[in-house]
């Protein structure tokens, strides 16, 4: 397969995105079909047809122009994607700045053989490249290639052997979904509905007298239900989006496998992960199961809501400690920074997360433990350190306490060493802050290392360690350069 | 420069209260209205002072030291190499008064290293200097 000519993406992607949508519509069309025919229904059934053809006929005609107007190559060390009818957009993805690697395949996707790949990089979600639909088979060898070009070796490299590290029970997912955060709210709900039922007499009494009972039950039950519906709905989707869920351990990174109808295959590489985080909620504590996180510099994408500045991906949706603690080696290296407590008077400034409040370091990675109802434990690279503040608040300072943040790319992402004594929280920025230093050079090194041995490798690397300045540069100029409108 | 500020804001706002007290209560009230709010003026002034005195930074050798805040207390320290660009901004008021204030933004978005009040040349030899350590010293995310 020759990959330097230009190709086009997959003659049915145009039927993929349209297909959506007609599914959508038929939807609407059998919900609102009965209300329509009612006495309200003003005009024809037969309009309301011709509008949604019309619809569909205009959508897939844009789709089928997008599919024409788009192509893409892998030209070496980049990627390059074209699009664009009226204004062309010329996308350029240096395949060294990859942030990671996401196979995506929707239902009707995965039914016709199609997946659609998405490039990650560093930056806004502008910055990212998306090529839907390939065929599985290019989708899988492309990614494959992307993934040798990234870590410098020949891009005909056949992708490494995996291992397997662990696989979610889809029954332990099931129950944590059900342990999770939107159930106490349905459970609120069904309990105020079935208490109002029973009791329609309470209702009556506490309501105002002016409106009758059984219709502020009806009322009440009515936005109940909405919100269970909308409850499980959530529900719905983090179960199906997070069934199966498989990690993997390969040459080129993390591999992540999951989802029930649209299936998501995502590649992290190591090199790339910012911070790792374990999260205990209350609930699932007594049973001993955490969440992992991690971190990558870029975007989110749409699955994991639009909000944050970050891209959060699960690691693992629920688990066991120890399987959780054995990830956390495999995606930092035989990291084992010691969690300190600090001192009792903390306990004025901080009275409920004293309670588990800790952080530690040591020369390769810093931890810090925060929270009371929601335990998160995070784990930082000191290689991924971006500063370090001191910061101490009015009442902090009556404590002599201050608290110590190591930040790292993106928004929220951060260890904090939360209510340090004070004269201990001036050396730590200072050890702290020579320490990531070392880090530093010392990825560095390792990265030219490994660099050196593989031919055609140290320019990628290069590259790379050059990051921050040429990273804002060019993709601005690809921003500005192909917008001339024919 | 706040300092100034202050002054003009605390003396034009005791000019008009005073006028504003002797009108509607005589002159007593005037004298009292005046007092307080040069009082206010005095203790503005003084915060400000201390602000002011807390602004800081420090070049060393791998990294940039800066530290602000009265109430809130705060130091950062930002490696030159995780620099991604160097803001160099003047307000309208701090053009007045030939200042500015030089940012540094890193790919975290908490990082705050703000260095205000800057005499202009001084924050253009920042920003050079910074530019060229960071380049120097680049290191990838």
């Amino acid at each position: 397969m020759t990959v330097t000519t230009w190709r086009r993406l997959h003659p049915l992607s145009p039927l993929v995105r349209t297909g959506r949508l007609v599914v959508a519509l038929l939807l609407v069309l059998t919900v609102s079909a009965p209300a329509r025919s009612g006495p309200g229904g003003g005009f024809g059934i037969d309009g309301f047809r011709i509008y949604d053809l019309a619809a569909v006929i205009a959508v897939a005609v844009a789709a089928t122009v997008k599919w024409l107007v788009t192509r893409w190559k892998l030209d070496g060390a980049t990627l390059r994607i074209e699009t664009g009818l009226l204004r062309r957009d010329s996308r350029q993805l240096p395949v060294a700045r990859i942030q990671a690697v996401d196979l995506v395949r929707p239902f009707l996707a995965r039914v016709l053989g199609l997946a659609e790949l998405r490039i990650r990089l560093a930056g806004s979600s502008s910055a990212d490249g998306r090529l839907a639909y390939l065929s599985e088979q290019v989708a899988a060898d492309l990614r494959a290639r992307l993934l040798a070009a990234h870590h410098g070796l020949h891009p005909d490299t056949p992708e490494p052997s995996e291992r397997l590290v662990t696989v979610v029970p889809n029954g332990r997912l099931i129950g944590s979904v059900l342990l999770s955060g939107a159930t106490p709210v349905v459970a609120l709900a069904l309990a105020a509905v079935v208490l109002r039922t029973i009791f329609p007499a309470t209702a009556r009494h506490i309501t105002s007298a002016g409106h009758g009972g059984a219709q502020v039950t009806l009322v009440t039950g009515s936005t109940l239900l909405a919100y269970l519906l909308a409850a499980s709905a959530v529900l719905w989707r983090r179960l199906s989006s997070q069934y199966g869920f498989t990690v993997a351990e390969s040459g080129d990174g993390i591999r992540i496998r999951r989802g029930l109808l649209s299936t998501v295959a995502e590649t992290i590489p190591i090199r790339r992960v910012q911070a790792v985080r374990m999260i205990e909620p209350l609930i699932w504590r007594p049973l001993g199961w955490c969440r992992l996180e991690v971190d990558v510099a870029g975007h989110p994408g749409r699955d994991e809501g639009s909000h944050a500045d970050r891209v959060k991906k699960a690691l693992l949706p629920v688990g066991r400690a120890d399987v959780a603690r054995h990830l956390v080696h495999t995606v930092l290296g035989n990291v084992a920074p010691r969690p300190y407590r600090p001192p009792a008077r903390a306990r004025l400034k901080a009275p409920l997360s004293y309670h588990f409040l800790a952080a530690g370091h040591d020369d390769a990675a810093a931890i810090a433990v925060t929270g009371r109802i929601r335990r998160v434990t995070v784990w930082l690279p000191l290689e991924k350190t971006q500063s370090v503040r001191l910061v101490q608040g009015p009442l902090q300072r009556r404590l002599r306490l201050a608290t110590v943040h190591v930040d790292a790319a993106g928004r929220r992402v951060r260890a904090e060493f939360r209510d340090r004594p004070d004269d201990e929280a001036r050396p730590l920025v200072d050890r702290l802050a020579a320490l990531s230093r070392t880090a530093r050079a010392r990825a560095a090194d390792q990265a030219s290392g490994r660099a050196g041995a593989q031919p055609g490798g140290p320019d990628a690397h290069r590259r790379d360690a050059q990051d921050p300045e040429q990273d804002s540069e060019p993709r601005d100029a690809q921003d500005l350069q192909p917008r001339d409108v024919p | 420069m706040r300092r100034a500020e202050v002054a003009a804001v605390a003396g034009v706002a005791a000019v008009a209260a005073g006028i504003l007290a002797t009108a509607l209560g005589g002159a007593v009230a005037g004298g009292i209205a005046v007092a307080a709010v040069v009082a206010c003026g005095a203790a503005a002034a003084w915060f400000l002072r201390n602000r002011f005195r807390s602004w800081a930074y420090q070049e060393r050798d791998e990294d940039l030291l800066v530290s602000r805040g009265v109430l809130v207390r705060r130091l950062s320290v930002v490696p030159y190499g995780r620099m991604q660009f160097v803001d160099v901004t003047a307000g309208p008021v701090e053009r007045v008064f030939r200042l500015a204030t030089v940012k540094l933004h890193t790919a975290a978005a908490a990082t705050d290293a703000r260095i205000p009040g800057l005499e202009p040349r001084e924050a253009e030899r920042l920003r050079e200097r910074l530019a060229a350590l960071g380049e120097a010293k680049a290191a990838g995310l």
